[in-house]
């Protein structure tokens, strides 16, 4: 059970940061994760206040404020017309609208949780978050630290000309996945992303150039065995890691075929 | 804490502790349809409207909903009577302990989206789980309300 002794509605960035260095202070996102938890929380640090529930968008970018709901991602048409279609094709199966009206992109990249799809499409494009005090950073380098006290701000999208297609196998809709996989082609640089491995999301780059040739039943199967030779995989109660493995590399090869040249 | 919240159209003020989810905050004001499941955000028995959305009451902390409206069946039971009649006539009220939670979301899809395909029904609803039913049943109930509609 968890238990929160004071709920504070935060009135700028600096105060959320400075109670966020507390070390039984928590920001809450959508809660939705935290509220499985069990422990104690001295002090829950809303951001609902921060106008952090937008999508804005220039020529060059998305800019997508830490507490915009998935729901809010599924339905942007912007944003779905410029990744075409990935982004609501990895949020439609998280459990349901009410569940998607409530988790916000910053508490699922923050989290950096090993089943995100959020990650994992995200990771796809040409990502950046904005950190209060640590700036911006790309999405690939902030996967791989190390939780800390800093506040994630906001999601930044440049818009590198992009092709993405995103997949995943879950067991039973709704469900978690039991691998999720993303393949863009950002200008000239194919990326495969590979997430619940059920680790963290990873990119992995086509840098044997199997591609380059152009896209083809042979290159397309030669990318996905080495996609799948390079995503690690482990067992869990969803499936085990030759399982992991063997959906990798059916997935990538769809996703390539899908992609095309 | 101090909270208000407009409650099926009254507004409300209470003073409650911190963790107080919203759905033992609702309970605690008699509105007896919203309903704890599973505990792990899957279910969508306790679907209420925040704001005309619908949100996981049992997932959110009464304090965010400070300041907001919240609807519950208790106070849409007009909106609802026009088509639960056509899942009740289509057996889906069997143990009726999700039906709460799937009127709500029916409510909120047929606002969102009025005449919405089979995939979308079943898209929109997939965050409401079912154990008697095989969920063709409520998918019936509301293609006969809807095909009602039109005639």
């Amino acid at each position: 059970m968890l238990t929160i002794k004071e709920y504070v509605r935060a009135s700028s960035l600096e105060e959320a940061y400075e109670l966020n260095q507390k070390r039984n202070n928590r920001i809450v996102g959508g809660m939705l994760w935290m509220k499985m938890q069990s422990g104690s929380i001295g002090t829950a640090i809303d951001l609902c206040d921060l106008g952090l529930d937008t999508i804005e968008e220039t020529d060059e970018e998305f800019s997508i404020g830490a507490m915009v709901t998935l729901r809010q991602l599924e339905l942007c048409e912007s944003l779905n017309e410029y990744s075409c279609g990935a982004v609501k094709a990895a949020v439609k199966d998280i459990i349901g609208v009410q569940f998607r009206n409530l988790a916000t992109v910053g508490g699922s990249i923050y989290g950096r949780f090993g089943f995100s799809d959020v990650l994992t499409v995200f990771l796809a494009m040409d990502t950046y978050v904005e950190l209060y005090k640590g700036g911006i950073v790309s999405l690939e380098d902030f996967s791989k630290m190390k939780y800390d006290s800093d506040i994630l701000v906001r999601i930044i999208v440049r818009k590198t000309r992009a092709k993405i297609i995103y997949n995943a196998m879950r067991i039973q809709r709704t469900d978690y996945p039991v691998i999720t996989a993303a393949l863009s082609k950002l200008g000239d640089e194919y990326r495969a992303v590979i997430g619940a491995r059920p680790g963290r999301a990873v990119i992995i780059r086509d840098e044997n150039g199997l591609l380059d040739g152009g896209v083809s039943s042979e290159s397309a199967d030669a990318f996905a065995r080495f996609v799948a030779s390079k995503a690690q995989t482990q067992s869990n109660m969803r499936g085990s890691a030759e399982y992991r493995t063997h959906l990798v590399k059916g997935l990538t090869e769809r996703n390539v075929m899908e992609i095309g040249g | 804490m101090e909270i208000g919240i407009k409650l099926n159209g009254r507004m409300l003020s209470d003073n409650i502790d911190a963790d107080l989810l919203l759905i033992d905050w609702l309970r605690d004001k008699g509105c007896f349809s919203v309903k704890r499941g599973c505990e792990t955000s899957n279910c969508g028995l306790c679907t209420v409207l925040m704001d005309g959305k619908p949100v996981l009451s049992c997932s959110m902390l009464a304090a965010r909903a400070s300041g907001h409206e919240i609807m519950t069946l208790e106070g849409l039971q007009e909106e609802a009577s026009e088509f639960v009649g056509f899942l009740a006539d289509q057996g889906t009220d069997q143990c009726g302990f999700c039906n709460p939670g799937f009127v709500m979301n029916t409510i909120a899809l047929l606002r969102e989206n009025p005449d919405p395909t089979d995939d979308e029904i079943l898209s929109y609803l997939a965050g409401n789980l079912c154990r008697c039913s095989g969920y063709n049943g409520q998918l019936r109930g509301i293609r006969a309300f809807l095909d009602s509609r039109k005639k």
